[in-house]
């Protein structure tokens, strides 16, 4: 009994102590005022990774679950006669809730998973410590740029997946089930709010995209140089993104759209 | 700051995950020479290197680099007397995304404003110095292990340092590359006037370069003075070390219980 009370108060200490590792990583990475002429270049070089390279994946996914979307909301509305609603439906579920939250999911499983086991393979490789020995802080030359790029890529991804999977809502909506095209836009103009439905999503793409860099970029740096730890990092990452992601989601939704 | 000792440490004791690594160890590395620290698998040589390098404190004692007492050293004067310090890792640690030529030209593009004409004429002179001037547009993964640490070399010399710490330079390399890295060795602490310190346990081709050797084992210093002093030194335990005898004052069983009792017989010694 004592045994396992002890077991859980180390998981409890082990725990606070990643939380506090994690904020001084944080405050080291963001600490320094990165120089442009050299920050810029690696800026663009892990915007083009984290960011170009995953836009096959949103894209794809965006407009399948618009065409999902499309083909399950004529499938309800039209039981009651509404159809003509369907725009209304698709663009408010992807700008307020799926467009962030899918794209975070995609977002962690794709590039940040390649963050984490790339990071995780330098410190195994001792291109960190080799970086540090030669006077160079890795937290500033190889982590920040690649947490920026993570919280650039994230907000302007989910509005990529947002226009996307309204397009494909409307291939299936208009093209394919016949809801007329004038309701289907006009539904959509009037109810989305810019301000109430696309920037609170934008900022939820933000939070997201700022959590989920985080977490990755971490778990390398922090991992066990090992292919065990970089392994173990690499499912961590997923997982804690993808969890923290749908938790965060819960408690803006309620500050953004909850009436109490 | 132009004391004999480039490198002092005094009564240094650290710890890890509960395991005393160093016990108050003491060593002074001469300015100018090359210092061997020997010792077995285990016994904490690169720990020891990082922290002379700063990357490690310790829980106790003092590590000076050229009059800089190095734990109590702000993060920017830290970086800057790195500066001064090239490390060749057992790894070789090259950036596998940039080419030979660019990882040479990694702390020059970093650390200075030079203009690209004289890095690239710098680095061919690096990379002419260790033999490879011609793979300058390989990239890591098509370098040999040999080929790799004389990259690092090349890296690490790139800045012309005052320090240079060679981590197991030898461990796994043919006896060619072992040969060229003896050469780039001694040839660079004599051509450049590096102080330089090799960790290794390669006991002939340690011996064979250095000016001072020190053997490090169970936490403390062991033995040390010239090649031909621990040669001749009294300790059973420098001598097993330095013949490579399987047994000795280290033993060749792990301690155990008694094997009769292991065994299941009854009534024997151990």
């Amino acid at each position: 009994m004592i045994e396992r009370i002890a077991a859980f108060g180390r998981l409890g200490l082990d725990i606070v102590s990643s939380f506090g590792r994690s904020g001084r990583f944080l405050a080291g990475v963001l600490g320094g005022v990165p120089r442009p002429a050299t920050g810029f270049p690696l800026l663009l070089k892990q915007l083009y990774a984290v960011g170009v390279l995953s836009l096959a994946i949103i894209v794809v996914s965006g407009l399948f679950i618009g065409m999902v979307l499309g083909l399950q909301g004529y499938t309800i509305l039209s039981d009651y006669g509404s159809e003509a609603a369907i725009g209304q439906m698709i663009a408010l579920t992807l700008v307020r809730e799926l467009g962030p939250v899918v794209t975070a999911l995609l977002f962690a499983g794709r590039a940040g998973s390649a963050l984490t086991a790339e990071i995780g393979l330098m410190k195994a490789t001792e291109q960190l410590s080799s970086m540090e020995m030669m006077g160079v802080d890795p937290l500033r030359r190889v982590i920040a740029p690649r947490l920026w790029a993570g919280f650039i890529a994230m907000p302007v991804l989910a509005v990529i997946f947002s226009v996307v999977g309204i397009w494909g809502g409307m291939l299936v909506g208009v093209d394919w089930l016949g809801v007329f095209e004038g309701s289907f836009w006009g539904n959509m103009q009037s109810s989305v709010d810019f301000v109430d439905d696309v920037l609170n999503g934008v900022i939820k793409s933000i939070v997201f995209g700022f959590v989920c860099a985080w977490i990755a970029v971490y778990q390398g740096y922090d991992c066990v140089p090992t292919s065990a730890g970089i392994s173990s990092a690499t499912t961590k990452t997923v997982v804690y993104s993808s969890l923290a992601v749908l938790g965060l989601d819960f408690v803006l939704t309620a500050v953004m759209f909850g009436d109490f | 700051m132009n004391s004999p000792a480039y490198i002092s440490l005094k009564d240094v004791v650290f710890s890890r995950s509960g395991r005393r690594i160093f016990d108050g160890v003491s060593l002074d590395i001469p300015r100018g020479k090359i210092t061997a620290i020997m010792g077995p698998s285990g016994t904490g040589k690169t720990t020891l290197l990082r922290l002379i390098g700063g990357q490690l404190k310790p829980d106790s004692g003092s590590v000076v680099v050229d009059g800089h007492e190095v734990p109590k050293l702000k993060r920017k004067a830290l970086y800057s007397l790195r500066e001064k310090m090239g490390m060749l890792f057992q790894s070789g640690a090259l950036f596998t995304d940039l080419s030979v030529f660019e990882n040479v030209a990694f702390p020059l593009r970093v650390h200075t404003k030079l203009p690209e004409d004289m890095i690239r004429d710098i680095v061919l002179m690096k990379l002419e110095a260790v033999g490879l001037r011609g793979a300058r547009h390989l990239m890591p993964s098509e370098l040999s292990g040999g080929m790799t640490r004389r990259v690092a070399l090349a890296r690490s010399i790139a800045l012309d340092p005052e320090l240079i710490m060679y981590d197991e330079p030898f461990a796994g390399q043919d006896p060619i590359a072992m040969g060229v890295l003896v050469k780039l060795i001694r040839d660079l602490n004599s051509s450049m006037g590096l102080t330089s310190v090799l960790v290794s346990h390669d006991v002939p081709e340690s011996l064979s370069i250095c000016h001072y050797a020190c053997i490090i084992s169970d936490g403390k210093v062991i033995g040390e003075g010239t090649p031909d002093e621990l040669r001749a030194h009294p300790s059973g335990q420098v001598q097993q070390f330095l013949q490579g005898q399987p047994d000795g004052p280290v033993p060749f069983h792990y301690p155990a219980e008694g094997a009769a009792q292991d065994f299941g017989l009854s009534g024997g010694a151990s």
